[in-house]
């Protein structure tokens, strides 16, 4: 194939629930070894995408293919070549950690040779070996989620799913998280596909999806998306806000906003803005910073709302509820 | 916004270890055949983790023998031609054994919904009724391990020992406990609250287990209660329980005929056979039920 291959490959994907659209025909291509990530508010859709997509949930039209299989008509083919990581546990409390990797093994049809060198290599992987032999159930949070992450892997997924492999975790063990999630990408010939809440942590990705009302409303690198929403931030610090924000007015057109204490205007080019505005403004300025557009920022401008707005309002899908259960 | 070189710029530690090359087995019979082992496996890996289950479960057929058996044998003596109260309570607490066992490990498919280990299985490979056959087989085989522990209790209720009566109460209990699973994992499936599952067994199966004859001969029983009694299919397990237990022990003809008089449809006196064959079929209707339901979970 002079074509690079696809992890994942979505055409016209549609889900209802009752009269509710859920996913709204949409198309997806991710290629063999990115990391894809996948935002969106609560309610968007993303869970029931990434259901349909694991073969969880059937959809009602269009196809989908993973791991170049199809997700109705290769079920079983699709769910030996992924790995699933969900928000919520799927561990056996009252098994130890190795119990239950061997488990998974088994169900997942690993070869009894590789079956102990692999499950050393993923626990080694999470920093769990040591911890074999205990009960789940004793764990942490974040070592269970940990543990998720390598019976993930352990039967060595083309595709990798994580939702929102980090939520309700320490910082520090997000960033372990994240830390393995590209130790695995420097290890294996895998492809990652995430949600994700936190808008730092889609840094991380090579190329992002944000849906919303279940639809793809943009999809493009981290640093295109940022660029797409355009000017860069320049917060100045002054004593007399009244005079700053005249003087921006005058001199360079601009309309700049308060915000506790500190002038905020909107610029394209921050950097080179700075010098200019010591240069030219006529005001004393006590100190000044630029910032780039944010994730958060192109979230806002498509979706007309912050994330942390976005999940204050909705529940989490309903169906992943009904999956998990408990909550 | 937080930065996003929170790692070392060093190489990743992982990369040192060269990737295993992993190729899953196909898809086929063999994979389910794998599926229905661990769920087995993993019934008696918890089972055996679970002592104070077990030490529970063996309490309450020993009350119902000695405790209701022993108090009751006061007033009954006169009913059971002489043969001891608690020696005719025995198949029964057999029974209700491997019953309540089976339940509570039908009972784990509402835990693992709860703990969320079921979309583990959901998600795995393998055909759902192989998770379900696992279940079934896995919780048949904790119940008739629980029902060999009552089976110890023998001689201290007047039951000898007998190798080929072990044998055929052992297969007796592995085709009840197999059908009460495949009755509770059906009913789990739906149930997503422990406590409805509790309210279950309290309302169905408690009633199933005293209706069945448990605890009492079929003879002479109120009209309603002969008719629900037939209906029961704990029925048609208890009954040839008893009948293994009662083949090794010596009775007088009366005795025999007061607290053994079989199982009439209409007058007719039926088989053990077919009592035995009304319990596979039953089973094998709860296993296609359960496993259909799963299907759709």
């Amino acid at each position: 194939m002079s074509e690079p291959e696809l992890a994942v490959e979505v055409r016209g994907l549609v889900k209802r629930f009752g009269d509710v659209e859920a996913v709204r025909g949409i198309d997806l291509d991710v290629t063999a070894g990115e990391t894809f990530g996948f935002l969106g508010p609560n309610g968007a859709g993303k869970s029931t995408t990434i259901s349909m997509l694991c073969t969880l949930l059937r959809p009602d039209a269009g196809n989908a293919r993973v791991a170049g299989h199809d997700v109705v008509a290769e079920r079983d083919d699709v769910r030996r070549n992924i790995g699933l990581v969900f928000q919520d546990p799927t561990l056996d409390g009252y098994l130890t950690a190795e119990q239950n990797l061997r488990f998974h093994a088994e169900l997942y049809g690993v070869p009894k040779a590789v079956v102990p060198e692999r499950m050393r290599l993923v626990l080694e992987m999470v920093g769990l070996w040591e911890r074999r032999d205990s009960l789940v159930q004793t764990y942490s949070g974040g070592m269970k989620r940990r543990l998720e992450i390598a019976r993930g892997l352990l039967h060595a997924p083309r595709v990798l799913f994580l939702d929102e492999p980090t939520v309700g975790l320490d910082p520090q063990t997000r960033r372990s998280i994240w830390r393995y999630i590209e130790e695995l990408k420097a290890a294996e010939e895998i492809t990652i596909f995430v949600t994700t809440h936190y808008m730092d942590e889609a840094e991380h990705a090579d190329r992002i999806a944000i849906m919303d009302q279940g639809q793809i409303i943009a999809l493009d690198t981290p640093a295109a998306l940022k660029a797409s929403v355009g000017k860069d931030r320049v917060q100045l610090q002054v004593d007399d806000t009244d005079a700053t924000i005249a003087a921006l007015r005058e001199r360079f057109g601009l309309e700049a906003t308060i915000a506790e204490g500190t002038v905020t205007v909107a610029v394209d080019g921050g950097e080179a803005f700075v010098p200019r505005v010591f240069a030219e403004l006529g005001v004393p300025i006590r100190g000044v910073s630029v910032a780039r557009p944010s994730l958060d920022d192109v979230f806002m401008s498509y979706t007309g709302t912050t994330i942390r707005d976005a999940e204050a309002d909705g529940g989490p899908d309903p169906l992943m509820r009904m999956m998990a259960g408990r909550r | 916004m937080a930065s996003t070189e929170t790692r070392p710029a060093g190489a990743p530690a992982a990369a040192a270890a060269p990737p295993v090359r992993v190729v899953v087995a196909p898809a086929g019979w063999r994979a389910d055949l794998r599926g229905v082992k661990v769920v087995w496996q993993r019934e008696l890996i918890r089972f055996w983790r679970d002592r104070l289950r077990i030490i529970t479960s063996l309490l309450q057929p020993m009350i119902f023998l000695f405790v209701l058996g022993g108090g009751l044998a006061q007033i009954a003596s006169g009913g059971t031609q002489g043969v001891d109260l608690r020696t005719f309570m025995f198949p029964g607490a057999l029974a209700m054994a491997v019953v309540f066992t089976a339940m509570f490990s039908a009972a784990s498919v509402v835990w693992d919904r709860e703990y969320g280990f079921l979309r583990e299985m959901l998600v795995a490979p393998v055909r759902r009724g192989s998770i379900v056959l696992g279940k079934c087989i896995g919780g048949a085989t904790v119940a008739s391990f629980q029902g060999l522990l009552v089976m110890a209790l023998a001689p201290l209720v007047h039951v000898p020992y007998s190798a080929v009566m072990v044998l055929e109460v052992l297969a007796l209990q592995l085709l009840l406990a197999f059908m009460i699973t495949a009755f509770g994992v059906m009913a789990a499936v739906r149930i997503t609250q422990m406590q409805a599952f509790m309210a279950l067994m309290q309302m169905i199966v408690m009633p199933l287990v005293f209706i069945s004859g448990a605890l009492f001969p079929l003879n002479g029983l109120p009209r309603w209660l002969e008719v629900l009694n037939r209906l029961d299919p704990l029925t048609y397990a208890v009954n040839p329980l008893r009948e293994a237990v009662f083949s090794h022990l010596t009775l007088t003809p009366a005795a025999t005929a007061a607290l053994l008089p079989g199982i009439t449809w209409f007058g007719w006196q039926v088989p053990i056979a077919v009592q035995v064959l009304v319990v596979v079929a039953f089973a094998i209707a709860m296993l296609g039920i359960a496993i259909a339901t799963f299907r759709r979970a």
